[in-house]
């Protein structure tokens, strides 16, 4: 109950930034340059706009989720909004879960306004609605949760510049580590290959979300990959929201 | 008396970034305060009020010593629910509305819809925020914010105010505004701490005060108790008086202040009715004589001062 009003406030101020109306207004304006790329491109119509149109959504959420996120924690404290909060009956980890979800909430309905943009504009040209990339916007969803979790572990002991920073190559690394595990292997160093296991253990695999070029092309999945998928990056979120709390749990709120 | 507060030992430090070293923001404090008292807490910028505070509401951590809310333990949450809070100079969420941001604490107090919807509507009139309820808040003066600060912190009708500057950024009607509102609540029979240096709220409010300085208590108890009683000086006010008996009492090293035709002098309690006399017959009309007790003022000053030694 805490938890939801909480979140639901968070959301509210999130929606009624300013910030996040110009970042969705560029991402449908990529959605819609996709379709002058289409029409340069030889081959099958509308797959451009497929591949640009899941690539905005992915950017843009990562984008808002790096912004809004990073200053979730940090924001309240530097603004001592959070005196109000935390001096009535709410336990600290209610304020860390109903942040969380606030932003998420927030991702959700930018994801919805990306989706939708793109889906007319398909429909405009297939004259269908592309259900097919349903699953691929999902897991682009799941990832998005990920990086948001990321984002508010940083920002619960760190300024806004140093978590974004941290954030953003957790996102670029994320998108890496099988390649650092190959690096490991081929490096020949013992030490080297235990580090990047280990590396690639400890840094979510974003990779595993990515299936917009299978979607795209038609590459079927494997059976229950979704459900692998959202299952890994579930427990991968619990873990870093967890970690969250116990550092905020022992602050001082100055 | 119940104690609603009670403090032993309370220590905070923190510590400083570069140079490495601890800062005592708080030493020792030893407090109590009793139920349906009003106690106020004294003392210039950065002394540990609003770190006496923040402990008190386990927004910090202390460094050494304990805390008691109502006898127990004051990590408890539901203590919480007691107790409303007004931090200094409030902040709140700058796209929220007044009435959204008051749905809110109601909520995190688990006050149900229907008694939230009309706590909110009355608090908003007793504020006097009825007419911006549907602005956002970051359309808000100072004055305002201070407004909208106190009713979160009464949402809830808690047994236990802490009121961090309560009267800063407000105009003297605000002010006059805020501290009926402080007796109201306090003819109800709610326990206030509240801290200020605005000495003349603390004389027209306060059951007790408690003076602090560089983070440690240095006096505390009631007005009139941490006031010497006696008379210090007098005041006399005196009209027509001769050019060279001015003259003469200023060579004897009398404070004295000319105005127009009347002369205002401060004569310490011994010499007091010699003067008196003597003025009177070089032909002075008295217009008025008046005691001069120790203020809290004089207080505070001569504490600060004797720190600062």
């Amino acid at each position: 109950m805490k938890i939801i009003a909480l979140a639901i406030n968070t959301f509210r101020e999130a929606i009624r930034d300013k910030v996040l109306y110009s970042l969705i207004f560029f991402a449908v304006l990529m959605i819609g340059i996709s379709v002058i790329l289409d029409n340069l491109t030889i081959g099958e119509p509308t797959k451009i706009i497929k591949d640009f149109g899941l690539a905005s959504i992915e950017i843009f959420g990562v984008l808002i989720a790096i912004f809004v996120g990073i200053g979730l924690v940090y924001k309240e404290m530097e603004r001592k909004t959070i005196y109000n909060i935390l001096s009535k009956p709410v336990h600290r980890y209610q304020f860390i879960i109903g942040k969380y979800l606030g932003l998420v909430l927030t991702l959700l309905v930018e994801v919805l306004i990306m989706s939708i943009a793109l889906f007319s504009i398909l429909y405009f040209y297939e004259g269908k609605i592309s259900f097919a990339l349903i699953p691929a916007i999902g897991m682009i969803f799941v990832a998005l949760m990920i990086i948001t979790a990321f984002a508010l572990l940083f920002s619960a002991f760190s300024t806004p510049i140093l978590s974004g920073l941290f954030t953003l190559s957790f996102f670029i690394i994320g998108h890496l580590t099988p390649d650092l595990l190959e690096l490991g292997k081929k490096a020949g160093s013992r030490s080297l290959q235990y580090l990047t296991e280990v590396l690639y253990y400890v840094i979510p695999n974003l990779e595993y979300f990515n299936i917009k070029g299978q979607v795209v092309h038609h590459v079927p999945l494997k059976e229950g990959y979704l459900y692998l998928a959202s299952l890994y990056g579930i427990l991968y979120i619990s873990v870093i929201v967890l970690l969250s709390i116990v550092i905020f749990q022992s602050r001082d709120i100055k | 008396m119940h104690q609603i507060i009670k403090t032993i030992d309370l220590t905070k430090e923190f510590q400083s970034s570069f140079p490495f070293r601890k800062i005592t923001a708080l030493a020792d404090l030893s407090l109590k305060v009793t139920q349906g008292e009003v106690f106020g807490f004294l003392g210039p910028n950065g002394s540990g009020k609003t770190t006496t505070f923040k402990l008190l509401l386990g927004l910090l951590y202390p460094t050494r010593g304990k805390i008691f809310l109502w006898g127990e333990d004051h990590y408890k949450i539901e203590l919480k629910a007691k107790i409303g809070f007004l931090p200094e100079s409030p902040y709140f969420y700058n796209y929220l509305k007044a009435k959204e941001y008051l749905n809110l604490c109601g909520q995190l107090f688990e006050i149900n819809a229907k008694e939230r919807h009309n706590k909110i509507n009355t608090l908003l009139e007793r504020v006097g925020l009825q007419d911006h309820k549907n602005a956002l808040i970051k359309t808000y003066s100072k004055g305002m914010l201070q407004r909208l600060g106190l009713a979160q912190a009464l949402i809830h009708d808690p047994e236990l105010l802490i009121l961090d500057e309560p009267m800063s950024g407000l105009d003297p009607l605000g002010r006059k505004e805020v501290r009926d509102i402080m007796l109201e609540l306090k003819a109800q029979g709610k326990t206030i701490i509240f801290s200020t240096h605005i000495l003349s709220d603390v004389e027209t409010v306060c059951d007790r005060v408690g003076i602090i300085i560089k983070g440690s208590l240095k006096d505390c108890g009631p007005i009139e108790k941490l006031l010497n009683p006696k008379i210090k000086s007098f005041e006399i006010c005196i009209k027509g008086l001769p050019i060279e008996t001015i003259n003469n009492l200023r060579e004897r090293g009398l404070p004295v202040i000319q105005r127009g035709e009347e002369t205002f002098i401060r004569v310490e309690e011994a010499g007091v009715n010699d003067v008196l006399h003597n003025l009177l017959k070089k032909g002075g009309e008295l217009i008025s004589f008046i005691p001069q007790k120790e203020t809290l003022e004089d207080l505070y000053v001569s504490q600060i001062k004797s720190i600062e030694k």
